[in-house]
């Protein structure tokens, strides 16, 4: 191609104007595609509220319900349970839920709205295992919930310890109580 | 390219196609150092195994379902109904292990050679580029067996991108398409794995050879061959690729198959590393098993990953242990290739990486305990160490004299 008689800056400016067109082309059509990997309708849908059945709970049991697809932790703590959430304060990450997720009425020291009831996503704030639970308080096990996969602990209100991978509190979801005996997970309820 | 005029059906195609030209180019004009020895098999081999992958694969997918609720049981289907479905499942499952053992071995020979120095930096680049494309195709076909190994180590990797500051959580729903490992999540690593990710490996096994073709081997001594030519340009250490290293690694070959014959047959999950006895029990989102470990091919990195006790910092310091390598023909400043002609303390550096690689490669498929995070820590400073050392010491080293030509 002979580059005689060329005006170099209109041709500079062309295929700058194409290149810029072009790109702006390709940005626009990926946001289909990229928006296609988001959760569909029919995903959100299904983190529709869910009700739990806490009339034949006993002290120190855990039930687990399935809401968003995830595990959620209903606990009915016994005395022993309540009582070490004082003692163990001294050795947790985040004593008071400050870095943590959870509502305003769960961001106190029992994380929920009465403190024997605990509702939980079963969730490691770590990697996302699920951790299990080890209510027996042993010599060296002040009680609560150990996830397997990497270590981390946290005690009966699922406040992390110090020294494990895990950063922050489990998760509290959004819960209100329906009656005395039922609690819906996943909205707040009225104030 | 040939002098001499072809006929017939090759001199028909040589005018429509570089029949001939490709076929001397890369096989019977392509001059290979002539001191190849063991460790010169595994870049074929590992070819091999991607064509065993994909046929096996192929066929799988004929009756594989990507489906939640169907998977798990699609996959026994293979294994129990299909006529040697079996077979084809128990191929792609080994084939996954093999392919890790041939390119990890392949990449020391690399390491030991000097194979990643300069002209043969982006060889080194497109081969890491291969090495995380395969670890990703490795990773979303696990999932797909739909096994709570599959589910779980998947939860835990997906997770490790949460770990990001500010954008992390939403990241990770974007990737599973879900609030949790779901159907939409096993779907699309479907489609990666069996789609997406295999074009790009083909396509960057290519762009290796070719770069590879281009400059010529590297060979144990690490001397340049193409200095020292004949009159007719053939470099006077180098021997034709065909027949002389075709017949070589069909020999190679043959020895790799009764290996990997053998394990097929007798020992297909391998104790539990190459599938994993978890894997045999349902997915199930509410239960996490006792003790996850990754695959073997992923635990030295999953080990780096647990010995910090910060999840962004260990994050950081699993992908940093990847990332490092990419920079290797930077972080070598040495003149000299092969490890035979280095300095003792070269030597001890790459033994301390071999040693730190495999000790945290074990500690990775154990649960962990205070002891053995200790040991992991001191590992992930061995494998780090590696870099800074090889830094350090490559600028000045006490080098030994390298030879003019191969020798044996």
């Amino acid at each position: 191609m002979s580059s005689e008689g060329v005006d170099s800056n209109r041709r500079r400016f062309l295929t700058a104007a194409t290149v810029v067109v072009g790109a702006a082309g390709t940005v626009a059509v990926a946001v289909p595609f990229l928006s296609s990997w988001a959760p569909s309708a029919r995903a959100r849908t299904a983190g529709a509220p869910v009700e739990a059945d806490i009339s034949k709970l006993q002290p120190g049991q855990l039930i687990i319900v399935k809401w968003r697809g995830k595990p959620v932790w209903v606990v009915r703590r016994d005395e022993k349970a309540l009582a070490s959430l004082t003692t163990v304060a001294d050795n947790l990450r985040d004593v008071n839920s400050d870095e943590s997720i959870q509502p305003e009425y769960a961001k106190n020291e029992h994380r929920s709205r009465k403190p024997e009831i605990l509702v939980m996503e079963g969730i490691c704030t770590h990697l996302g295992c699920s951790p299990s639970y080890r209510p027996e308080i042993t010599a060296d096990w002040q009680g609560g919930f150990f996830c397997p996969c990497h270590g981390s602990s946290f005690d009966f209100a699922g406040r992390v310890y110090q020294g494990v991978p895990a950063p922050t509190n489990l998760t509290v979801p959004p819960h209100y109580y329906v009656s005395d005996d039922v609690i819906l997970i996943g909205e707040d309820g009225v104030a | 390219m040939s002098d001499k005029q072809t006929t017939g059906f090759v001199g028909w195609m040589d005018e429509r196609f570089p029949l001939t030209k490709l076929w001397e180019d890369h096989m019977a004009k392509y001059y290979a150092p002539k001191n190849f020895n063991f460790w010169y098999y595994f870049g074929a081999l590992s070819l091999v195994v991607l064509v065993i992958q994909i046929v096996t694969g192929i066929f799988l997918t004929m009756h594989y379902k990507p489906d939640g609720d169907l998977a798990f049981a699609s996959v026994e289907h293979i294994m129990r109904d299909v006529d040697w479905g079996w077979l084809l499942r128990y191929m792609h499952s080994t084939g996954a292990s093999f392919f890790f053992v041939v390119v990890y071995l392949h990449m020391f020979r690399a390491l030991m050679y000097g194979s990643y120095q300069k002209p043969r930096e982006l060889i080194w680049i497109f081969g890491m580029f291969i090495f995380v494309a395969l670890m990703a195709e490795a990773f979303m076909g696990y999932l797909l067996p739909w096994g709570q190994m599959s589910y779980w180590g998947a939860q835990v990797i997906i997770s490790l991108f949460g770990a990001i500051p500010i954008v992390g959580e939403d990241l990770t729903v974007w990737i599973r398409g879900d609030f949790v490992i779901g159907d939409a999540t096993l779907n699309r690593f479907f489609a990666l794995h069996v789609v997406a990710v295999p074009i790009v490996l083909l396509l960057l096994v290519v762009l290796h050879i070719i770069a590879l073709h281009e400059v010529g081997s590297n060979n144990p001594d690490g001397v340049e061959i193409k200095k020292n030519k004949d009159e007719n340009g053939v470099p006077l250490d180098g021997i034709p690729f065909h027949p002389y290293y075709t017949v070589k690694d069909i020999f190679g070959l043959t020895v790799f198959l009764i290996i990997f014959s053998a394990v097929v047959f007798f020992m297909p999950e391998m104790g539990g590393y190459f599938l994993e006895h978890a894997n045999f029990v349902p997915a199930d989102p509410f239960k996490t098993p006792e003790h996850i470990a990754p695959v073997w091919y992923f635990t030295p990195f999953y080990a780096i990953l647990r010995a910090i006790p910060d999840k962004l910092m260990g994050v950081l310091a699993m992908f940093g242990a990847i990332a490092v390598l990419f920079f290797l023909p930077w972080i070598d400043r040495g003149k000299v290739r092969s490890v035979r002609y280095r300095s003792t303390s070269h030597k001890l550096l790459l033994a301390m990486f071999i040693v730190s690689f495999l000790v945290l490669g074990y500690l990775g498929a154990l649960p962990s305990t205070p002891a053995r995070t200790l040991a992991a820590q001191v590992f992930t400073a061995g494998y780090f160490g590696f870099f800074i050392g090889l830094w350090w010491i490559s600028k000045n080293e006490n080098t030994k004299p390298v030879p003019e030509r191969v020798t044996w």
